[in-house]
């Protein structure tokens, strides 16, 4: 039996007349691996501030382990933020904040911290502001793997970390996770990086949820269509377009819906080149503004 | 891994060649869960996925306490469900293209033979 550890109905979060999160209802099962997904400004980290009690919403219903999060030290003990620029006392060095982490973090696994400082090859003695972005960012890592809290948010953990860092930092979520589940909110711009670690999806744009839906179904469920404009057009003609672009008489579409063995040969027989969308273009199809597909609209229109 | 499809069919599939190629044999054990989820990099649920894929279809069971084991006949199972697929997911493509081409029937047929003795 899982368990919901987060239910949220008509969450909303206002700043004066702006409405950053706007009535969104979702919850959080226990045990999965969640993407966070959305462009600058969606609202995801308004979102991660009221399930983590460091703001108020103004308006719905919001249970974290069963009750408000806001200033219920049962629920807060179990849950570990980890945020994009995480502020440390200026008199810290890493090894001051890793001493203070089991204070907070019940389940705090001093070994499995030292082993990432290694893998990290974090200085341990340097004061915080002396230490570079990628290192910064390693502390927070750090302490949001060794912390195994119940429930975990990463907010863009990796501002500066190298490409080989990163991949350290998704080895070891990934090997935890196995030995010790826990439910684990991973928000981040780098979807395609992450795209197979994740369980579920949460896409959220302009305050509100756009997608929330297992990253198994979501995975080619997508499709971009490219040849001949006519042959295209005849094609997609009854499927659900999500992107649109185009050059002289070529064209290329993306459609939404799986395509079954008879679609692929028919596309084959037309001549068009089928493409599988991966989780990030499909994410740059939902939240972006295809002005380009207006375009080759009205021209079609005209 | 491919975009295009589920990755928990692809880690079936992965395994179920595995068998049809005899790496690995009826009766021996398959990785863990865990160890697929690390080394292909995904999320365990979804290897989990995948290895209950190959449970439902009898081609794997469950030894309670020690693991996953490749089942008695499940290799004769997957060659038989796999020549079933084979006209639509190879023959059928071959022959789109090669029509395209202006390639008919007897050249085909004798481009396989030559491709055959060749390799």
């Amino acid at each position: 039996m899982t368990r919901t550890v987060v239910r949220a109905s008509g969450l909303t979060k206002r700043y004066g007349s702006f409405t950053a999160v706007d009535a969104v209802d979702f919850s959080l099962e226990e045990n999965r691996i969640y993407g966070l997904l959305g462009r600058n400004g969606a609202g995801k980290t308004t979102v991660m501030q009221m399930l983590t009690g460091q703001i108020f919403p103004n308006g719905g219903e919001l249970e974290v382990f069963g009750r408000a999060p806001a200033e219920h030290a049962d629920v807060l003990r179990r849950i570990c933020f980890i945020a994009e620029s995480q502020r440390y006392p200026d008199s810290f060095n890493a090894s001051h904040v890793f001493t203070a982490a089991p204070w907070f973090f019940e389940s705090w696994d001093a070994a499995f911290a030292e082993r990432l400082v290694d893998d990290f090859r974090l200085p341990l003695k340097r004061y915080i502001k002396k230490l570079s972005r990628g290192q910064l960012s390693a502390v927070g890592v750090i302490v949001g793997l060794a912390s195994r809290a119940p429930l975990t948010f990463f907010d863009e953990p990796y501002l500066g970390l190298d490409a080989v860092a990163r991949q350290i930092f998704y080895d070891r979520l990934l090997e935890d996770y196995a030995e010790h589940p826990r439910t684990i909110v991973l928000s981040t711009h780098l979807i395609d990086e992450v795209a197979n670690l994740l369980e579920h999806l949460l896409v959220i744009d302009q305050g509100r949820i756009l997608l929330d839906r297992d990253a198994d179904e979501v995975r080619g469920s997508a499709t971009t269509v490219a040849g001949g404009r006519a042959a295209v057009e005849s094609f997609v003609a009854d499927r659900a377009v999500i992107g649109r672009e185009g050059i002289g008489g070529l064209a290329s579409v993306t459609i939404d819906g799986r395509l079954s063995q008879a679609d692929r040969i028919q596309a084959a027989e037309l001549g068009l080149e089928l493409a599988p969308v991966s989780l990030q273009q499909l994410i740059v199809h939902m939240t972006g503004t295809d002005l380009r597909a207006d375009a080759i609209e009205q021209e079609v229109a005209a | 891994m491919d975009e295009s499809r589920p990755i928990f069919l692809q880690i079936a599939e992965q395994v179920e060649n595995d068998i049809i190629d005899g790496s690995l044999p009826e009766g021996s054990q398959i990785p863990s869960t865990n160890e697929f989820a690390a080394f292909l990099r995904v999320n365990p649920a979804t290897a989990l996925k995948g290895v209950n894929r190959l449970v439902d279809d009898g081609i794997v069971e469950k030894r309670r306490g020690i693991g996953m084991f490749v089942t008695l006949g499940a290799r004769a199972r997957l060659i038989e469900r796999r020549r079933a697929q084979f006209a639509t997911e190879y023959i059928r493509p071959l022959i789109v293209e090669a029509e395209k081409l202006g390639i008919d029937i007897d050249e085909l047929a004798g481009l396989l033979r030559a491709e055959r003795i060749n390799s």
